[in-house]
């Protein structure tokens, strides 16, 4: 089945096939990133660039979060400006798809928002691997009502999307907004119809942080109140947000700033109201504990300036690489995409990671092995 | 007995195209087979999990590991029976002007358009529901506007399948009852639709079977709020094909399996509306054949 979904050669065989033969066809495309394009020696002119560890062409496959694309998108731009031999294609098909292809070993590596639940981390066929964190970025609580800056606390945010505050001028969020004139319309709540990494951190966050308001717990998909818009993508939820007075969604910085929506400072763990930008974001990520496999959460960070709905990112691969060629490519790319390319994400409205965590994520990319 | 004079007469050509036909018709149950096992192989653990519940309980919650199926079968159902609704008058209308009113100028151009509508693809008339019925009409993302949809994208199906078997009727039949002083109402009532009965409701049943399955122009305009069974058609629902389509990219472990139990399903009811039709089909046959 998650054949059928894949942009990539196998998919078109796949298609072809008909889903009876999902087993068949994975098995002829598992082989692809490690026979692929890789090791042809001779084949090409060798246009080395500088970093160019051998001369011939390299291509990286890669799938994974649809947060970063972005993010992959700018940082392959400006890496395969300087390699000119090595090709990436990111395939932003989701985090758990990024997580199942790379089990599966249908690509070189992926991306995901959340790490491996223990039980899967033994179904990835190709042994140890690491994670390399490597973006943060911020959920937005963006909102369409006649109210210049709102302020909200985890708790009127949990009722607010449980149907539970419908109204703009509910004394709760007025107790947040001390002193503001809040209008009597209805509140909208926006929510995404598919399942998304954006929805698991943003309900990890409200799991996190208001514990006993939050009863929906968290998830790609939650059980949503039958009373809530649904929107595909971060885009879709924005969409309703712009065009529906009286609406509020969760929508990522990036696609927020796109549709110039306004949003709410968020109250985090120290008290403080903090707007989402990208010096709010890495201070979120100042604040966090970081496990030695460079796993961690960057929601409901310590720090006054931190902004609580900060989501974080990794790209995977495996400690030991089959393929020389490939295996010095990711090395580069990864490398790349750790230092030159984290000046790059502000501009998009992402933030770099944190220095700390940054030479953490360089020592374990110098770890990889290739043959 | 024929079969064996036909074997012995057989030649190379025969024999090749015998070959050829055997292994046709294999392949598609070997096929159908294998998905069958696949899938029901994969959608076990939710219903072990779940039992006789996953068709019955209307909560549909990833994060607690509770998968209730109901609101989706009913919105599948609820959808394709709006859409039926509205297609089928109009698709026999068309089907029927087609072939006995319109003149002969305006048949063709008719016909090329219609098959044209039949080939649009679906996100297309989805993309025109969101835009069109839900944001300028106001209906909203409801089991309205999915069904108005459905209906949209069944009826070329429908009329044209509808007019290749009205055509099909004998002259002789429709000049007989002329013939007989009916006009030409009466000459559709009493030749025209007793002769196509049983292709009607086959074209029906193929509507049906894509307003069934169909997806990407569903989930665009359904709603997909969890959990919602009532009879309003302005209310936000989903259907089956929607879920798997929206919530498949990020699933894992029962969540996926939940999934493919949905398609196991979605496959075992349009199963069963076949077979119905099938049972329909041959009842109408006989009784006009008048056995």
């Amino acid at each position: 089945m998650q054949n059928l979904l894949m942009n990539k050669p196998c998919w078109l065989i796949a298609s072809l096939a008909v889903v009876g033969f999902t087993g068949g066809i994975s098995a002829g495309c598992k082989k692809k990133p490690d026979d692929g394009g890789g090791s042809t020696p001779g084949s090409g002119t060798a246009t080395g660039g500088a970093t160019a560890p051998s001369g011939g062409p390299v291509t990286l496959n890669a799938s994974g979060a649809t947060f970063q694309q972005a993010a992959q998108e700018v940082t392959i731009e400006a890496f395969t400006k300087a390699n000119k031999h090595i090709k990436v294609n990111y395939g932003a098909g989701g985090s758990g798809k990024g997580r199942q292809d790379f089990a599966d070993q249908v690509v070189d590596f992926a991306c995901s928002d959340a790490p491996y639940k223990e039980a899967d981390v033994g179904k990835v066929k190709g042994g140890e691997f690491f994670y390399i964190p490597n973006v943060l970025g911020a959920i937005t609580v963006s909102y369409n009502a006649g109210v210049d800056k709102l302020q909200l606390s985890p708790e009127t945010i949990a009722k607010i999307f449980q149907r539970e505050i419908k109204t703009w001028n509910d004394p709760a969020i007025a107790a947040d907004n001390p002193g503001a004139k809040l209008p009597a319309t209805g509140i909208v709540v926006a929510r995404r119809s598919d399942g998304s990494g954006t929805t698991e951190n943003f309900t990890k966050f409200l799991e996190g942080a208001a514990p006993t308001a939050w009863k929906l717990k968290s998830g790609s998909t939650v059980e949503w109140p039958v009373d809530t818009q649904a929107g595909n993508g971060n885009g879709g939820v924005a969409q309703i947000v712009k065009s529906t007075p009286g609406a509020i969604g969760y929508v990522d910085l990036s696609d927020a700033k796109a549709s110039q929506l306004k949003y709410a400072a968020v109250k985090n763990p120290a008290g403080k109201y903090v707007e989402p930008t990208a010096a709010s974001v890495t201070a979120a990520g100042d604040g966090i504990e970081v496990k030695d496999n460079l796993v961690f959460t960057a929601l409901n960070a310590k720090g006054d300036a931190a902004y609580p709905i900060t989501a974080q990112s990794w790209c995977m691969t495996y400690a030991k690489q089959a393929d020389k060629a490939k295996g010095e490519a990711i090395k580069a790319y990864f490398k790349f995409m750790l230092t030159d390319a984290q000046a790059l994400l502000p501009e998009i409205d992402f933030a770099p990671i944190p220095k700390s965590l940054q030479e953490r994520a360089l020592a374990q990319v110098d770890k990889i092995q290739t043959p | 007995m024929q079969l064996s004079e036909l074997h012995a007469r057989s030649q190379h050509a025969d024999r090749a195209f015998r070959v050829l036909a055997v292994v046709a018709a294999t392949t598609v149950l070997v096929v159908l087979a294998l998905i069958t096992v696949t899938m029901s192989k994969r959608a076990w653990p939710v219903l072990e999990h779940m039992g006789l519940d996953f068709f019955t309980s209307s909560r549909w919650s990833a994060p607690e590991g509770i998968y209730g199926a109901l609101p989706f079968i009913f919105g599948t159902l609820f959808t394709a029976t709006i859409a039926l609704a509205l297609a089928v008058p109009v698709s026999l209308g068309v089907a029927l002007f087609i072939t006995q009113v319109a003149p002969p100028w305006l048949k063709k151009p008719m016909v090329y358009l219609l098959d044209l509508l039949a080939v649009v693809p679906s996100v297309v008339f989805g993309l025109w529901g969101v835009l069109v019925l839900s944001q300028h009409f106001g209906l909203g993302r409801s089991f309205l506007t999915a069904g108005i949809i459905l209906a949209v994208m069944i009826t070329p199906i429908i009329t044209s399948l509808s007019r290749e078997v009205i055509e099909t009727t004998p002259q002789t039949d429709k000049e007989a009852a002329l013939a007989l002083g009916a006009t030409r109402w009466e000459m559709i009532g009493a030749s025209v639709l007793p002769h196509s009965k049983g292709g009607l409701v086959g074209a029906v049943m193929l509507g049906l079977g894509r307003a069934l399955g169909e997806t990407i122009a569903a989930a665009l305009v359904i709603g997909s709020a969890l959990g919602q069974i009532t009879l309003d058609p302005y209310a936000s629902g989903n259907s089956m094909p929607a879920v798997i389509a929206n919530e498949f990219g990020e699933s894992d472990g029962m969540h996926k399996s939940a999934l493919i139990a949905l398609a196991v399903t979605l496959f075992v009811i349009t199963i069963i509306v076949n077979l119905v039709a099938t049972a329909i089909v041959q009842r109408s046959m006989r009784r006009s054949r008048g056995t």
